[in-house]
């Protein structure tokens, strides 16, 4: 039945995938730095330092190591980097570093992973001061040349003056002898306070290009003499390639070769990718299913239910003694809620092009994390490091998925079956949506208990369900616990429950069905979120209190939930007579560093169409880089969210994911959703995420509004399967 | 053997009378601005325009293009001036990935030829396209700087 998946270390990506964890650990592989004193640029242009070139003509290319999948990441990391350097913004290009070029520089730029909503948290630090560095190096320069001190020289806008005299350069006159210059040691990042580029919301960098379909993406790769691949895996996970009948599609127009990967996949090469997918579909193929050929939903959702009340489970929270307050509760409340498997659907299906010679590997793929891709191009050919090269594009979205490397992986060892040709393997959208990396599956059950004066004493949450790390990342594992299913549940860190109960327990029975999990934006933050937030407006209602009211009774050492809890509420006029038909519901959440709360109105008709009038959110990420593609992250998370509630969810019957288009699993469109009233309040002293946390609580915001309206709690998503639409 | 006119210019193609007119416009006439999503016309990346009006290309077979005015992404852009709906784009600031959005561009304009001055209803009912990004604000703002331009 059901059986425990046995992750498959792979060596290269693990020792690259710790280093990347360490964030500052040595790569497990040896390439000598060499080269000449000045590293230039393709053009021959000096980098003053790795993260800034600067042409003669007073061009800035800004080297970005993260990512760009529509988050706005590169535009926000170049201002962070701009707003030290003190250059000219209309004059701001980018370019990315390929991972061979990192690790054949022991990872001058870091970490290139663009997952967990860190692309700026946690490079902020370093290349705002890669900015200042290579300021003061410029203005060191124009010191030099006109030999004075260099204390009475300043910069703004890529201009270098001499207070004294009047005299300027620019950065573009000076950039080949301050790329000779040492780097200083003492570098001092501005205050907040003095920012005028952080902060504030100019356009993004990459937009022209998006407008005139030049574009280009990791589908529209053009090689001289590619040829195409289209790819059928086995449907169902653990299972094997039996064999295929290669003779019924010999002839076909445009095929070149058939072709096994590594023995669980076929794929056809062919002159287009129509001709490939057209032979693909006639091609005869018999699989071996393997053991988890009969498992279903109904089946996993049974192992995982025998999780809710007996077994071993991990404790991730605990405070006081939940049973011993629970046995002597005056009153009572338990609830079980479930969230299922959700695929990504990225607009984009998964593609990558590799190109296979005797010597060497190159491929061109858009990845959220061009390390992994590049240590998946290692694994597969067995070359060096310097061998190989991974050229990231633009990803027609990525929202995790594309931080794994199993299609890269495909596309090398379907190439390495034809060296010397370039091959681009496309997944169609069915492969995609049936090979995906799912949002866990998981059940919870929780159980509130009051004394006599309805105060909540004690708060037991078991989750029962997947864990994504025990699949991807086992040696994230701590003693055999995954401490990310707990994400908004913590005591500590970047995201800690907001509430104080005096009897706490939250536990995670581990439960691995043989569906292969994902980081699915969000990630555990999406159903914990409805747990916690729904049985919060179930307690507040047996204790028969408002659910803010109650709410802020345990929020009183959380004053930064508590904020932007306050903020919504108040913006959607918490306590004051909605319009005629419409309901309220509230949510708030911590994670990824950033505080969020959201607040919906929705009215019901027929008990069972949602029409979602108004969307309120909030969040405290410490700091805004960008206001205006912050509110397009907000926003964008709620379409996703609630299209994951509203539409989403994916089956299993005979093993494999019975939704492959999006007419089985939808998304939302313009008309189904409102304008998103954001309000973001940074606090300052801390940096958070943006990209994922506001999603968290789109689903429970909306859940809570619907039982306002009808008085009917729903504990299960997605409503696609309690008959509840969009009107 | 297929003869499409796309974007004004004649392509002789060696496609087959029942390949999907995507393919032929990415893939033999190199034109890859237009996007595949789902092959089944439910997402409406690969909207392109026959004879003035919005199709999902994926669902129109060569066959049935030979003959039309076919106009794409590229086509759009007229001498290096951008079409109104990609200034307004543009100005906008729509796109995130941007990967559904050269089908949203191409809705938009057939909506905006047919009816000038959309309300959010007529936007509602006519603009189907998934966008995973979920940039629909920027979309609906975007639309109206176009009607108003």
């Amino acid at each position: 039945m059901n059986q425990h998946v046995t992750p498959q270390l792979n060596r290269r990506a693990f020792v690259i995938g710790t280093a990347a964890l360490g964030g500052g650990l040595a790569l497990g592989l040896d390439i000598p730095f060499g080269g000449p004193q000045i590293v230039r640029a393709a053009d021959g242009t000096p980098e003053v330092n790795a993260w800034v070139v600067i042409r003669p003509d007073d061009t800035v290319v800004i080297r970005i190591a993260r990512s760009e999948m529509g988050q706005g990441t590169l535009t926000g990391l170049a201002q962070l980097v701009a707003e030290e350097l003190a250059c000219n913004w209309s004059k701001v290009t980018t370019e990315y570093p390929t991972p061979g070029q990192n690790v054949a520089r022991k990872r001058v730029w870091g970490d290139f992973s663009t997952g967990g909503s860190r692309g700026i948290r946690t490079s902020q630090d370093y290349v705002r001061k890669a900015g200042a560095t290579a300021r003061m190096m410029l203005i060191q320069a124009a010191a030099n040349e006109w030999k004075v001190p260099v204390a009475e020289c300043t910069a703004a806008n890529s201009v270098i003056t001499h207070s004294p005299t009047g005299r300027t350069t620019t950065y573009g006159k000076v950039a080949e002898a301050a790329a000779k210059l040492a780097p200083p040691a003492d570098v001092k990042l501005k205050d907040p306070k003095d920012w005028t580029l952080i902060g504030k919301g100019v356009k993004r960098l990459d937009t022209p290009d998006k407008v005139t379909g030049a574009m280009i993406y990791g589908i529209d790769i053009k090689l001289p003499g590619m040829l195409n691949a289209a790819i059928k895996d086995c449907p169902v996970t653990g299972g094997k390639l039996k064999s295929y009948d290669e003779a019924k599609i010999t002839g076909m127009k445009g095929v070149k070769k058939v072709v096994a990967v590594d023995g669980t996949a076929v794929a056809v090469i062919a002159d287009t990718w129509w001709h490939a997918k057209t032979a693909l579909d006639a091609l005869p193929i018999v699989w071996d299913e393997g053991p988890n050929a009969k498992v279903s939903s109904a089946s996993i959702a049974q192992w995982l239910a025998e999780g809710l009340d007996s077994g071993p489970a991990y404790v991730g929270n605990e405070n006081g003694d939940v049973k011993a307050a629970l046995a002597g509760a005056v009153k009572k409340v338990e609830a079980v809620y479930n969230y299922p498997y959700q695929n990504h659907a990225n607009m984009e299906p998964l593609n990558a092009t590799a190109l296979y010679t005797a010597d060497k590997c190159e491929v061109w793929c858009g990845t959220q994390n061009g390390e992994a891709a590049f240590a998946a191009v290692l694994e597969a050919t067995g070359f060096p490091a310097d061998k190989c090269e991974v050229h990231k594009v633009m990803l027609g979205t990525g929202f995790g998925r594309r931080g794994q490397t199993d299609y890269v992986r495909q596309a090398v060892q379907i190439a390495k079956q034809m060296p010397g040709t370039p091959i681009k393997l496309l997944w169609s959208r069915e492969e995609d949506m049936t090979h995906g990396r799912y949002h866990p599956i998981t059940q919870c059950k929780l159980t509130g208990g009051f004394d006599a004066d309805n105060n909540l004493t004690a708060l037991h949450i078991r989750i029962s369900g997947q864990s994504i790390l025990f699949s991807l990342r086992p040696e994230a594992l701590v003693n055999g616990k995954d401490p990310a299913t707990f994400a908004g549940f913590n005591a500590t860190g970047d995201a800690v429950i907001g509430y104080s109960v005096p009897n706490l327990l939250i536990e995670h029975s581990m439960r691995n069905p043989h569906i292969i999990p994902g980081f699915w934006r969000g990630v555990n933050v999406n159903h914990n979120a409805i747990y916690l937030e729904c049985f919060m407006d179930e307690l507040a209602n047996a204790a028969g209190q408002d659910p803010l009211e109650f709410r802020r009774k345990l929020m009183k050492d959380h004053p930064k939930h508590l904020a932007v809890l306050e903020a919504v509420a108040d913006k959607i006029g918490w306590g004051t007579d909605a319009p005629q038909g419409v309901y309220r519901g509230l949510a708030q959440l911590h994670s990824y560093g950033s505080y969020v709360a959201a607040a919906a109105e929705i009215s019901v008709t027929d008990g069972n169409k949602i029409k979602v009038q108004r969307i309120v959110a909030s969040t405290d990420p410490g700091y805004v880089v960008n206001p205006a593609q912050v509110e397009r992250q907000i926003a964008g998370s709620f379409v996703y969210g609630l299209s994951g509630l509203f539409y989403g969810g994916c089956t299993v019957k005979d093993g494999r994911i019975e939704q492959t288009n999006f007419d089985t699993y939808n998304s939302m469109r313009i008309n189904e959703m409102p304008k998103v009233e954001s309000i973001l309040m940074p606090s300052g002293g801390f940096w958070g995420g943006v990209g994922e946390p506001t999603i968290s609580v789109a689903a429970p915001a909306v859940l809570n509004a619907y039982f306002a309206a009808t008085g009917k709690r729903i504990r299960s998503v997605p409503l696609r399967d309690q008959n509840i639409s969009f009107a | 053997m297929a003869n499409l006119t796309i974007n004004g210019k004649s392509f002789t193609l060696d496609v087959e009378p029942d390949t999907p007119l995507l393919w032929a416009i990415r893939e033999n006439a190199g034109l890859t601005g237009t996007k595949y999503g789902c092959g089944i016309a439910q997402c409406g990346a690969c909207t392109v325009h026959m004879d003035g009006a919005a199709v999902r290309s994926c669902g129109v077979s060569v066959s049935e293009a030979e003959g039309k005015q076919i106009t794409t992404i590229e086509g759009l852009t007229s001498e290096g001036v951008l079409h109104k709906v990609q200034q307004a784009w543009l100005d906008n600031d729509v796109p995130q990935c941007g990967y559904c959005q050269s089908g949203m561009i191409m809705a938009v304009a057939a909506l905006l030829k047919d009816n000038p001055k959309p309300t959010d209803q007529d936007i509602n009912d006519t603009i189907t396209n998934i966008c995973r990004c979920g940039t629909f604000q920027q979309v609906r703002d975007a639309i109206h700087a176009a009607a108003n331009a």
